[in-house]
């Protein structure tokens, strides 16, 4: 399966590995100064409102609006994390690790769900209200549950990223699975192609676009599935720490784990975005190129 | 292979295609009977919703009669025929995939031996003037040059039969007029036989051996019309052609009568 599912990817995937072909299409080089120049492009309007944001909160701090046991300071708050900064990292890391494994077998049981539902009208019949029931089950309201049957360690956590990750992938998988133009499926038909050739080749690849608007929700849910789980019952992870700080009044270290988990969201949205911006460059949202021709 | 073929390539009997949805059933099409020689050139023209493209898919085996039956090439048609090559009315490229790669997608779906497929993809790039755009992603393409992939990737396999339905509908006259000269090209070049359906009548004679004119739904084969031109055809020739122009008015005359309706 692995050597099959890395050949879908490398099908949609804009092919460059052919001959040279003449000299008038547009190379599609890796360019660095682009790159770099849209990663400014896309940090500046951010980071100015963020800069604001930082400098309200300093006021309001420094001026003891509100009391520091309530509000710390920036600078406490970055003190506290450079004295904690090994524990932190530590309960950093363990709280990522949950949320990459809930995410990625959330995408991979989702898509497997999806491709079901797409393809067969009993399973789509039986499974979707299934799936649906299990996105409107309130997962805080289960999570105790969890604790109870898998322990107190990773399981229930994972499970819980898997259970609230999972149903965007689904979602947008059925909606990219059934987007195919139906005269690509009477091409393929015409061309005497099997299920799979089509499915690999053809609504896959064409499902990509809608698939990875599922991840990318997925993706920042399981951070919140992982960190609930934590609270539920956990020694460790930065939901942990989190509930514990707020036990001690310690603010500075609520603060710190609060910035890591969004630190964790943003870095995994990240590496989705990346994802999706080398799965499928020829996509219409990750186009930059102007039509080379007008006739 | 191409041209070698002779005798009837396409044979339809007796063909009646009825749509049967919960509440209605529509004929589609009513007792058709058609005969293609090989090399022959057919277009089909027709008011609009006759049932001229659901021929070509009975034809191509993607619709199923509801009775009669329909051969290629003496095997009767039961299911996807793959001995034919279909260009739709859009181009129906895969957006992700560069010129040669698209034309390619039919030898990775049939299995062709790759060394060949590429060969063949290449003379076909060639022939017709894609040469340079091999990379260039559908959408950096113009509709005219989409269309010409279409036909690169429905001929790569060489079929006796190539089923076309409206291939130039989206394109400007300009780029029509040119894209039929390089057709009747193509089709001189490689003999093939083609069915055209098409919604311009001086497209169906400019480029048909024949033309089948069809009656709005139910879709009768109204009458036949030899097109009595060389088969070597220019635009500004035969556009002054006195046989041209009585054939066209001739098409126009029976397609008015029927739409007055």
């Amino acid at each position: 399966m692995s050597s099959g599912m890395s050949s879908i990817v490398a099908d949609a995937r804009q092919d460059g590995d052919q001959e040279p072909g003449g000299d008038a299409p547009p190379a599609r080089r890796f360019d660095l100064g682009g790159q770099l120049l849209r990663l400014w492009e896309a940090v500046w309007r951010p980071g100015i409102l963020l800069a604001i944001v930082f400098f309200f909160w300093w006021l309001a701090s420094a001026q003891e609006w509100m009391p520091h046991y309530l509000v710390p300071t920036p600078g406490q708050v970055w003190d506290r994390m450079a004295q904690d900064w090994s524990s932190l990292m530590y309960h950093s890391y363990v709280t990522l690790w949950e949320t990459v494994v809930g995410f990625v077998i959330a995408s991979v049981l989702g898509l497997a769900t999806a491709v079901l539902i797409a393809y067969s009208r009993t399973m789509d019949k039986a499974l979707y209200p299934i799936v649906l029931f299990a996105q409107v089950i309130p997962k805080i309201a289960i999570a105790p549950l969890l604790v109870v049957w898998f322990g107190n360690g990773l399981a229930p956590k994972i499970i819980l990223a898997v259970l609230i990750a999972f149903f965007p992938v689904v979602v947008s998988g059925v909606a990219g699975l059934r987007s195919t133009d139906p005269e690509l499926l009477e091409l393929s038909a015409t061309m005497g192609a099997s299920r799979w050739q089509t499915f690999r080749k053809i609504r896959f690849p064409n499902a990509l676009p809608h698939l990875m608007a599922g991840e990318k929700v997925a993706v920042t849910l399981a951070v919140v599935g992982a960190v609930v789980g934590e609270f539920v019952g956990a020694s460790e992870g930065l939901g942990y720490v989190l509930l514990l700080a707020n036990g001690n009044l310690d603010s500075a270290m609520l603060f710190a784990a609060l910035i890591l988990m969004s630190l964790i969201g943003i870095l995994l949205f990240v590496v989705v975005e990346v994802a999706e911006a080398l799965l499928i460059p020829w996509h219409a949202s990750r186009r930059s190129t102007t039509p080379l021709t007008t006739s | 292979m191409t041209g070698t073929l002779t005798g009837t390539a396409v044979d339809v009997t007796d063909l009646t295609v009825r749509f049967q949805s919960k509440r209605s059933s529509t004929t589609a099409l009513d007792d058709v009977t058609m005969r293609v020689d090989a090399g022959e050139f057919i277009s089909i023209v027709g008011p609009s919703g006759c049932g001229k493209s659901t021929l070509l898919k009975v034809v191509a085996g993607l619709v199923r009669p509801t009775t009669g039956s329909v051969s290629v090439h003496g095997e009767a048609v039961t299911g996807p025929q793959r001995n034919i090559g279909f260009a739709f009315q859009r181009a129906a490229l895969l957006e992700w995939r560069g010129v040669r790669k698209n034309i390619l997608l039919q030898a990775e779906m049939r299995g062709m031996d790759k060394a060949r497929a590429a060969a063949r993809a290449d003379e076909l790039i060639e022939l017709t003037g894609l040469s340079g755009f091999e990379k260039a992603l559908p959408h950096e393409l113009s509709g005219g040059m989409q269309q010409r992939v279409a036909l690169c990737r429905a001929l790569l396999h060489e079929p006796p039969v190539l089923l076309m339905d409206e291939p130039f509908g989206a394109l400007d006259a300009l780029t029509r007029e040119q894209l039929n000269a390089e057709l009747n090209r193509i089709w001189r070049e490689t003999g093939t036989t083609i069915l055209l359906v098409t919604h311009s009548i001086a497209e169906a004679v400019f480029l048909g051996t024949r033309v089948e004119v069809m009656s709005p739904r139910p879709g009768r084969l109204m009458r036949t019309l030899e097109v009595d031109l060389p088969r070597e055809r220019d635009y500004a020739q035969v556009m002054t052609e006195p046989g041209f122009g009585t054939l066209t008015r001739e098409i126009r005359e029976l397609l008015g009568s029927t739409s007055n309706h």
